[in-house]
């Protein structure tokens, strides 16, 4: 195969953007869960919450591998910057990460009740910080990193700022509303119910988050600004409105949203609400990758100056061309073994 | 020592990998140990050998998590703390540290649900196939992060950028395969499945010493005795060719493991020696005239002094490494062939001084394992790749003060996390096997078939006494 004719790091840095997007709609989904445990009624209701992703959960997070992985892999360059540059968020998600993926096995080992109550905190406060800290690495990735030479030449605590929490919880919120979606889909009666006004109350937060976001950030760089077709000064129609459509959309799927939430079973298809909370996430993905493209390390490095040699990158693509359809594929039929609503009987019972 | 970002940055890998390494060398070996047993069960139709596999399962569900989460920190680990020399070899070691993602750490990860959940939802046959398809990714895994470590001990294949100093590959083959893949892959595999028949015979052990005699804790321990008696003499043939091609490639490592004084045509095997330091004239213990015999060469062997004092790796730390790893493969082997003995004599799950010493002996496999990868790693420095890059030159432009938090945070949360795993651990390893198991299809306990099966409840833990909520 000759890879001249191929553009390989643009190529690595869709499959890298595509691996980071099923990332926060699997695990995000998996960690909101995590974080609405908290307000589980009782041990047989938050058992029943965990249920619904313990098979698949840790399939959801290799996702986060393949990001970090494919990013040292691919783009060494961006890797080596960014995560000196985000050493602190990194590593605190990473203990969050920790605390979270043991409690899913440690709560129902725990016999007595202070070291059950320490690992249901572990659960929904690990999934919190890991939340909270991907939102944090994510805004200080937009508001972009010091560079000198070939190195990250900031201060530790650089991507702690207004921006960066305000992006931490609109994440925050956003797995949330992942999270309750897919316990709309999974659960059923009374359950089912709180999963929705669970829903509804992060899709309000959604909505003002990720609208505040999306203005922040256009005032970021005047480059962010100039991409979507405007300035101080001037307005470019024919770049604003192609573009326009992305934001319009996640609009429109909030509201379908928000009238599934309202309705209920009755109306709206129990699978809609995750699927539509997805399509809000895409959104906001997309108008990310329209503002910050072609930038890998904003603003200082882009995806071409970053990459791994074109003789790394084609054998990866090898791989990868053949192993992530395979991956999808055994991803679906995972899922599909656990389809269907978990029973109140497979919830985890106290002795 | 001085502790700056270097140094700190050293220890905090270390740590982290030191710790991470214990799980899959668990897990690797646990997932063909339980493979071979449901293979067992599918083919007699034994029930002894689905009870195995329903205790050994639950044991695993832990030590596999306990694997992933401390697996994700060290995809991140180099970047944080070691970015140029992330930045130096991404195009050579990110390829392959992608291959692993992509052919094993999916794998695994997917079908274990299958495994742990699946019982009741799929066939036999396909619940069988998802359990030999996670002992393949563990094995597949570390097929590539083998291949990454042994390619940073003996770099090949690759050329550096004259511009940005940056490695690159020039053959792929040669850097997957280079000189010392196939005998540390042959070296790590083998330990990890010693490691984990060292577990098994002393979860037997502890069960026949509180006298649980049933019928899996007879087979648990005549299938641990047997795995070390065989695996160890391979073991101790894997290990020397590894320690030879180390003698090519790396005769700085071999002159610190062997605690040579001085360079000699022929040199004894030194046993012990204090202090361990380049001097000659120490006290020591050495059988004399031996290397004829270890060492295919005719060249003089080298003792470490004869090195450039900043090309040497520190001798104390590798020459005790090296012998507590070989101190402990010895004694897994005893412990192989003594159980051997004993079931040959009838006497395996009476409870004797075999049982109380195989108890403790559960640790030797990770004791080994931690100090072999010392001897390969520390050995390897001051290098991070060996001859061209050093450790250095390799570090993270970060501030030792954040490097110190982090370390402290990883301390604190593995502290918490080993107890617990290693508690809730040894309580279902320790528990006896009813000869007459609730039917796990239909009982009142949670079967594995259900969501929740394969984590277990409190009810059957030993102290199930205590008042639970």
């Amino acid at each position: 195969m000759d890879f001249l004719q191929l553009d390989l790091p643009l190529i690595w840095a869709v499959l890298i953007a595509v691996a980071i997007m099923m990332y926060v709609l699997l695990d995000g989904m998996d960690l909101g869960i995590g974080m609405l445990t908290a307000f589980a009624g009782d041990e047989d209701e938050r058992n029943m919450m965990t249920a619904t992703v313990e098979p698949v959960w840790d399939g959801n997070e290799t996702w986060l591998v393949l990001g970090g992985g494919g990013l040292f892999a691919a783009f060494p360059l961006a890797y080596s910057i960014l995560m000196p540059a985000f050493y602190l968020p990194v590593i605190l998600m990473l203990a969050a990460l920790i605390f979270r993926g043991v409690a899913f096995e440690f709560r129902h080992k725990a016999v007595r009740r202070p070291t059950r109550l320490f690992w249901n905190g572990a659960f929904y406060g690990g999934s919190f910080a890991a939340a909270l800290c991907q939102g944090i690495i994510l805004g200080g990735f937009i508001q972009g990193v010091t560079v000198e030479g070939r190195a990250f030449a900031g201060g530790a605590l650089d991507w702690l700022t207004p921006f960066s929490l305000m992006v931490g919880f609109g994440v925050v919120a956003g797995y949330v509303l992942l999270g309750a979606c897919w316990l709309v889909l999974k659960t059923e009666a009374e359950l089912q119910a709180k999963a929705r006004r669970w829903a509804t109350l992060a899709l309000v937060a959604v909505a003002i988050g990720f609208a505040a976001i999306s203005l922040a950030t256009l005032s970021i760089d005047p480059r962010v600004t100039e991409r979507w077709g405007f300035s101080m000064t001037h307005l470019e129609p024919g770049k604003l409105l192609p573009l326009g459509l992305i934001p319009l959309a996640g609009l429109a799927l909030t509201l379908a949203l928000a009238r599934d939430l309202v309705t209920g079973s009755a109306k709206a298809p129990d699978w809609r609400p995750y699927l539509l909370a997805a399509g809000i996430f895409l959104s906001g993905y997309l108008g990310l990758a329209v503002s910050l493209f072609p930038w890998l390390v904003p603003f200082a490095f882009t995806v071409h100056e970053t990459a791994a040699r074109d003789n790394a990158l084609g054998f990866m693509l090898v791989g990868a061309a053949i192993m992530l359809p395979v991956i999808l594929g055994y991803t679906a039929y995972v899922y599909s073994v656990f389809w269907g609503k978990v029973k109140p009987g497979d919830g985890y019972h106290s002795a | 020592m001085d502790f700056d970002a270097l140094m700190l940055s050293r220890m905090q890998f270390a740590f982290v990998i030191a710790f991470h390494i214990l799980f899959p060398a668990f897990t690797i070996g646990l997932s063909a140990f339980l493979a071979v047993c449901e293979g067992l069960w599918l083919k007699t139709g034994r029930e002894v050998f689905k009870q195995l596999y329903l205790h050994w399962i639950k044991i695993f569900a832990l030590a596999f998590a306990m694997g992933v989460v401390s697996g994700v920190v060290m995809s991140y680990q180099f970047g944080t703390n070691w970015s140029v020399f992330s930045d130096r070899t991404g195009s050579v070691l990110g390829p392959l540290l992608g291959y692993e993602v992509l052919t094993a750490f999916f794998l695994e990860a997917s079908f274990l649900g299958v495994m742990l959940f699946g019982w009741n939802k799929v066939g036999r046959k396909l619940h069988f196939a998802a359990t030999v398809i996670v002992a393949l990714g563990t094995s597949i895994s570390a097929f590539w992060i083998l291949s990454a470590n042994s390619w940073m001990q003996t770099p090949q294949g690759f050329d550096i950028d004259p511009v940005t100093g940056n490695f690159f590959a020039t053959s792929w083959v040669e850097v997957i395969f280079n000189a010392s893949f196939p005998s540390r892959y042959a070296h790590m595999m083998l330990a990890a499945f010693i490691t984990t028949a060292a577990v098994v015979l002393a979860a037997g052990a502890w069960q026949t010493v509180r006298g649980h005699k049933s019928e899996p804790t007879r087979w648990q321990m005549r299938m641990a005795a047997g795995t070390l008696a065989v695996l160890m003499p391979l073991q101790i043939w894997a290990g020397h060719w590894s320690g030879e091609v180390a003698h090519e490639h790396q005769p700085a490592k071999v002159a610190a493991m062997e605690g040579w004084c001085e360079t000699l045509d022929v040199q004894g095997t030194i046993l012990v020696a204090w202090p361990a330091d380049n001097e000659c004239g120490r006290a020591e213990i050495t059988i004399p005239g031996t290397s004829p015999y270890l060492f295919n060469t005719d060249e003089p062997l080298r003792a470490l002094s004869s090195f450039a004092e900043e090309d040497q790796p520190p001798l104390w730390l590798v020459f005790w490494s090296f012998r507590i790893m070989v101190g402990s493969g010895l004694a897994m082997l005893a412990f192989g062939v003594w159980g051997l003995f004993l079931w040959w004599r009838g006497r395996l799950d009476r409870p004797g001084l075999f049982h109380w010493l195989a108890i403790p002996g559960g640790s030797l496999g990770f004791i080994a394992v931690i100090t072999g990868w010392i001897v390969a790693e520390v050995g390897r420095q001051p290098w991070t790749v060996y001859n061209v890059l050093r450790t250095v030159d390799s570090v993270s432009p970060v501030e030792a003060g954040q490097v110190a938090l982090t370390l402290l945070i990883f301390m604190t949360v593995y502290a918490i996390i080993f107890t617990a795993g290693t508690i809730y651990m040894a309580r279902i390893a320790t528990r006896g096997f009813d000869d007459h198991p609730p039917d796990i299809d239909h009982g009142e306990r949670r079967a594995p078939g259900s969501p929740l099966g394969a984590v277990d409840d409190p009810a059957q833990t030993p102290d199930d006494t205590i008042a639970t909520v």
